[in-house]
């Protein structure tokens, strides 16, 4: 068999039009027995705090990152363009773990 | 909104303070059949027979537990647990109990169906063992012919199904010089990662710890390798690595501190604090047969026994350290020093540290004897190993 058909070969970059989603293999779910949120991903617990819990709630693979960032914008009365270079940092952090699937636009 | 970044912990490092709360993860060793013979296996010495192996009904009943004690992430592994022909049943009761399954497996005797059945089930990371990138020292290390041929297949498997991938190596002096090769060929077959996993020498692989121990350069240029390969890589895979403890100035934080962060059930049904445990031979372990498995690890002997730092001794009782690696390995501090309330040999504050890491650099520069290959039985018949 040869390989290669499934090597990832550069790094993902995050952009406000990106439209990303988990993969199938990462779980986000509340942890009742510890009292908060879990991202369950390959020998890794990451322990999302409130605002990231809201931001991956969005990423449906529908919603751009800059759909999110203007509803986040809106929910806490905060500049869209701040928000949304938080929320870049976050992603392109969750991306390089290889933790989410970016959806990048297929036309850049 | 700077605080939005997920703090990221590794499965077994500390993510509460606190000793007694349910530990994050629970390593099940389905069996200890293996088609494979690698000679730094970290099953014991004293392999369990098939006819002492828990029951379906058993390992789901475990399964169950573990989700009402809080565990998160369940470690189907063996032996290999796909040799097990009731994997499907008590990987599913896992699923329904919501743990986070990860299979490790060498792959060998796993086929397109069985994996996409497994997938269907709900498992979501297999972990693909190599024994090296060269087909030739891969069957020779594995004392098996034509596994990596295999492996390529059920890699590529996985990624159809959309689990995710990760490559574990194993490395020693017999493979060492491959570890760019074996990070590049993860990259080829979509792992999302590669554990760099130095041998650690407990159990075969201290039978065989002479065939295995790589020089300290080796292992400085292995590292360097893979901190080179970290940055060139970014974003396309994560490299974990595992450094073998001869060569650590202060030693592991053992399973993230005894009775922490995981816990171990062996074929049988026995419930232990690490795999390695019953090395330490005045130690005596519950079965998940007997007691419930949030008793066990609440309240069980074993267990208790080195949690927290109470039992600790000088130097570790005033070490600032003493909550970062807790004073190292229980195991390799009974093995090697008699008490497993010492300081493990891999601190350099321990007395015998200065001896046992004279003891790596003999060894590594000693020509290796031929393998000693895991089997039943095996630690009594040598196979020529070059």
């Amino acid at each position: 068999m040869t390989i290669g058909q499934y090597a990832k070969r550069e790094r993902t970059i995050i952009t406000a039009d990106c439209r990303p989603s988990l993969p199938r293999f990462v779980k986000m779910r509340h942890d009742a027995g510890r009292g908060r949120w879990i991202l369950l991903a390959p020998e890794r617990v990451f322990n999302p705090d409130e605002i990231a819990v809201t931001v991956l709630q969005k990423c449906d693979g529908e919603r751009s990152v800059a759909d999110i960032a203007g509803i986040l914008a809106d929910d806490y009365k905060a500049p869209a363009d701040l928000i949304l270079n938080d929320i870049i940092d976050m992603l392109q952090d969750l991306s390089d773990k290889g933790v989410l699937n970016a959806g990048e636009p297929t036309n850049s | 909104m700077n605080e939005v970044t997920p703090v990221e912990t590794c499965a077994v490092a500390a993510v509460d303070p606190s000793c007694a709360r349910a530990p994050v993860g629970m390593l099940c060793e389905l069996t200890h059949r293996c088609p494979l013979q690698c000679p730094y296996c970290s099953n014991p010495t004293d392999l369990e027979r098939v006819a002492t192996e828990l029951t379906t009904a058993e390992w789901q009943s475990v399964m169950r537990q573990a989700g009402e004690l809080g565990i998160l992430q369940v470690h189907l592994s063996g032996g290999e647990p796909t040799v097990r022909k009731d994997l499907e049943e008590i990987l599913d009761a896992a699923v329904k109990a919501g743990l986070y399954t990860n299979l490790i497996t060498a792959g060998v005797t796993l086929n397109r169906d069985r994996l996409m059945k497994l997938a269907e089930i709900g498992l979501d990371h297999v972990q693909l063992s190599i024994q090296d990138v060269d087909p030739e020292n891969a069957d020779r290390i594995s004392a098996y012919k034509g596994g990596l041929a295999k492996k390529i297949e059920v890699s590529q498997w996985t990624k159809e199904a959309g689990m995710a991938l990760t490559v574990n190596a194993p490395v020693h002096r017999q493979n060492i010089l491959n570890v760019p090769r074996m990070i590049e060929f993860a990259i080829e077959c979509g792992a999302g990662r590669i554990e760099i996993a130095h041998v650690q020498y407990y159990a075969w692989a201290l039978v065989n710890r002479g065939s295995l121990m790589p020089t300290r350069e080796s292992f400085m240029t292995a590292a360097k390798q893979v901190e080179e390969a970290r940055e060139k890589y970014k974003g396309i895979i994560v490299i974990d690595m595992v450094v073998p403890d001869y060569y650590a100035k202060f030693p592991k934080p053992c399973m993230g501190g005894w009775a922490k962060q995981i816990l171990n059930v062996t074929p049988s049904g026995r419930v232990l604090p690490c795999h390695a445990a019953e090395s330490i031979t005045h130690l005596t372990f519950d079965n998940v047969k007997d007691r419930p498995l949030a008793d066990i690890w609440l309240n069980g002997d074993a267990f208790n026994k080195y949690r927290g730092t109470e039992w600790m001794k000088e130097p570790c009782r005033t070490c600032p350290r003493k909550e970062i690696d807790f004073g190292g390995c229980r195991c390799q501090a009974f093995a090697l020093t008699g008490d497993a309330t010492n300081t493990d040999p891999a601190c350099s504050l321990s007395p015998l540290h200065a001896e046992w890491a004279k003891v790596a650099d003999v060894e590594s520069h000693s020509t290796p004897p031929d393998f000693i290959y895991r089997r039943v039985g095996g630690a009594k018949v040598t196979v020529s190993g070059a």
